[in-house]
């Protein structure tokens, strides 16, 4: 079976520093793949020279047998690729609904019908399930940057899914998310994995949340990835335990 | 507030602009009408909002920076009296001189792909003083210092637009169509593309928004604007020569669309009013005038940095919560 997402000998330095060295791995359709590994293993950069963000020194990556290596991210995400940041990225000035409507609106119709069309994009009704979905209605006339954190992230994690791509990158969604929230969070993802058969890759610190939500995990330590399997094989893992906890 | 509110306000706006220079005294209204120099300072005020439109585009919805627009007015400027001198229509020259600087604000925006914020603004710099070397040199073309007089006023479909009233009129309705096409741009997922590109390019660019592409097509529109004023200040003038094009007007424009509100939408008819409008009024101060302003400015920038507009919006909004 072909791979949704086929990455293959990435390999990227910053001056001396090698920051990821040689990773490999595929993600199939409708996996919920987490990264995992220490700070400084990797795991950012790896996911912006996936995204094409980076431009890695060595390596391919393909989406649906396609090499899209060092693709730009618009194009990327033309293609069904979509992804949140570390940091939160939420256009403050707009409403919660214009910036669910942004999300998507380059995915509908041309630039031409984009400027003489409909003012939503014909995404209306796609923005009220979001909204729904991810019980952000009450706001929805809301500017982004009055929001607190925690419903940032989930209209940021909302916004990723507006374009209908079919694979979409995390980078820790938990980062200063409240226990309530988070929960929440990941009940939603859960819930559009099921639902709709979306496929995530999660860059997460918090371990309770990513063993939860992942069917696979990855470790990577100083760039190199040094477990793979189920979370739970995974967390007993000595050579995790090792790079976790040090000598 | 709805299109719908908005389109209203705006066509009342528009015909009490339009009466401005009209004596009512004869339909029993106890208004004698702007005399002519009134006239040609509101036609004035018009053709500047319309090159601050511009600016707002690409400074205050795109989040670029610019200090060129008072070259693409003169690029638009040039054109129209060369060419209208020449015979040519002055349909064709205003749509020539639009597309010209649509062309050229392109490749000015080819700089904003690499470089931003200061830098980008040294670039736009460079361009300007370029061109109003140009305007000030190339005396075969433009004139040199000397300029070019006697530019004549056109006709509208047979009507003789010489008459100052006339040709306000003619100016009121382009701006209204430039307003009313800018309304559109901005309100449409273009505006919204915009917006993105001032907040968070990266992110933008992650959402599939060509950041390369809406950058572009920002500082070609906002040049557009540029020179179509430019064309329409020609005839306004009906002499030109390279003084209003230098760097200090381009420096004003960007000061219009702060004061006036940058990314707002009202805020480039505040700001070119207060720049067009503002030195009549404090004539009577004569020297003292450009210290009033400059004192303004200050107050302004520390105080109200959204700018009049900006200002304004948050005291209805806290009257409108009390």
């Amino acid at each position: 079976m072909t791979a949704l997402l086929e990455v293959r000998d990435i390999e990227k330095s910053f001056g001396g520093v090698q920051a990821v060295c040689g990773v490999s791995f595929d993600v199939h359709e409708g996996e919920i793949l987490g990264v995992i590994g220490p700070n400084g293993s990797g795991k950012s950069t790896l996911f912006n020279c996936i995204l094409g963000q980076l431009v890695p020194d060595r390596g391919t990556v393909r989406v649906n047998g396609r090499n899209v290596t060092a693709l730009r991210p618009s194009r990327l995400n033309r293609l069904g690729v979509s992804r949140t940041f570390q940091l939160l990225q939420v256009f403050p000035e707009l409403t919660v609904r214009e910036n669910l409507i942004l999300a998507g609106q380059e995915h509908r119709g041309s630039r031409l019908t984009r400027l003489f069309g409909a003012r939503d994009a014909g995404l209306g009704s796609e923005a009220d399930r979001m909204l729904d979905f991810f019980r952000l209605r009450r706001l929805e006339g809301e500017k982004a940057g009055s929001l607190s954190y925690g419903q940032q992230k989930l209209l940021d994690a909302a916004m990723a899914f507006m374009s209908g791509s079919r694979l979409v990158l995390l980078d820790e969604p938990a980062g200063g998310v409240n226990l309530t929230m988070l929960a929440d969070l990941r009940e939603r993802l859960e819930a559009i994995n099921r639902e709709t058969g979306v496929t995530f890759v999660v860059i997460e610190h918090n371990m309770e949340f990513v063993m939860a939500l992942c069917t696979r995990l990855i470790v990577l330590a100083e760039g190199r990835i040094i477990a793979e399997g189920a979370p739970a094989d995974v967390r007993r893992d000595p050579a995790v335990i090792e790079a976790y906890l040090g000598h | 507030m709805s299109a719908r509110n908005s389109l209203l306000i705006g066509l009342a706006l528009l015909v009490l602009l339009a009466l401005a220079p009209v004596d009512l005294n004869d339909i029993g209204v106890p208004y004698p009408g702007l005399r002519r120099y009134g006239t040609y300072i509101l036609t004035l005020w018009l053709v500047t909002a319309i090159a601050a439109m511009g600016v707002n585009l690409i400074v205050g919805y795109a989040g670029q920076e610019t200090l060129a627009q008072a070259a693409f007015v003169g690029i638009g400027a040039y054109l129209t009296a060369i060419v209208t001198k020449a015979g040519v229509p002055f349909g064709v020259a205003f749509a020539a001189s639009g597309l010209l600087t649509f062309v050229i604000g392109i490749a000015l925006g080819f700089p904003a792909l690499r470089v931003q914020k200061h830098y980008l603004a040294f670039v736009t710099l460079a361009f300007s003083v370029l061109c109003w070397l140009v305007f000030r040199n190339e005396q075969w073309i433009t004139g040199g210092v000397m300029g070019i007089r006697d530019i004549e006023r056109p006709s509208f479909l047979g009507w003789p637009l010489r008459n100052h009233i006339r040709f306000y009129w003619f100016v009121l309705g382009i701006t209204s169509i430039m307003t009313f096409v800018l309304w559109w741009i901005v309100r449409s997922p273009w505006g919204r593309a915009f917006t993105a590109l001032r907040e968070n390019p990266l992110r933008a660019e992650s959402l599939g928004v060509d950041v390369r592409l809406y950058t572009l097509l920002a500082f070609a529109l906002g040049s557009a604007y540029g020179g179509m004023a430019g064309s329409l200040y020609a005839p306004l003038v009906e002499f030109i020569d390279p003084s209003p094009f230098a760097l200090g007007p381009s420096l004003l424009f960007m000061l219009m669309v702060v004061i006036g509100g940058s990314g707002t939408f009202l805020g480039p008819f505040v700001g070119a009013g207060i720049a067009v409008l503002l030195p009549e009024w404090l004539r009577a101060w004569e020297t003292w005038y450009l210290l009033i302003y400059a004192v303004l400015v200050m107050v302004m920038m520390a105080f109200f940095p959204s700018g009049i507009v900006g200002l304004a919006t948050r005291l209805l909004a806290r009257k409108a919560r009390s």
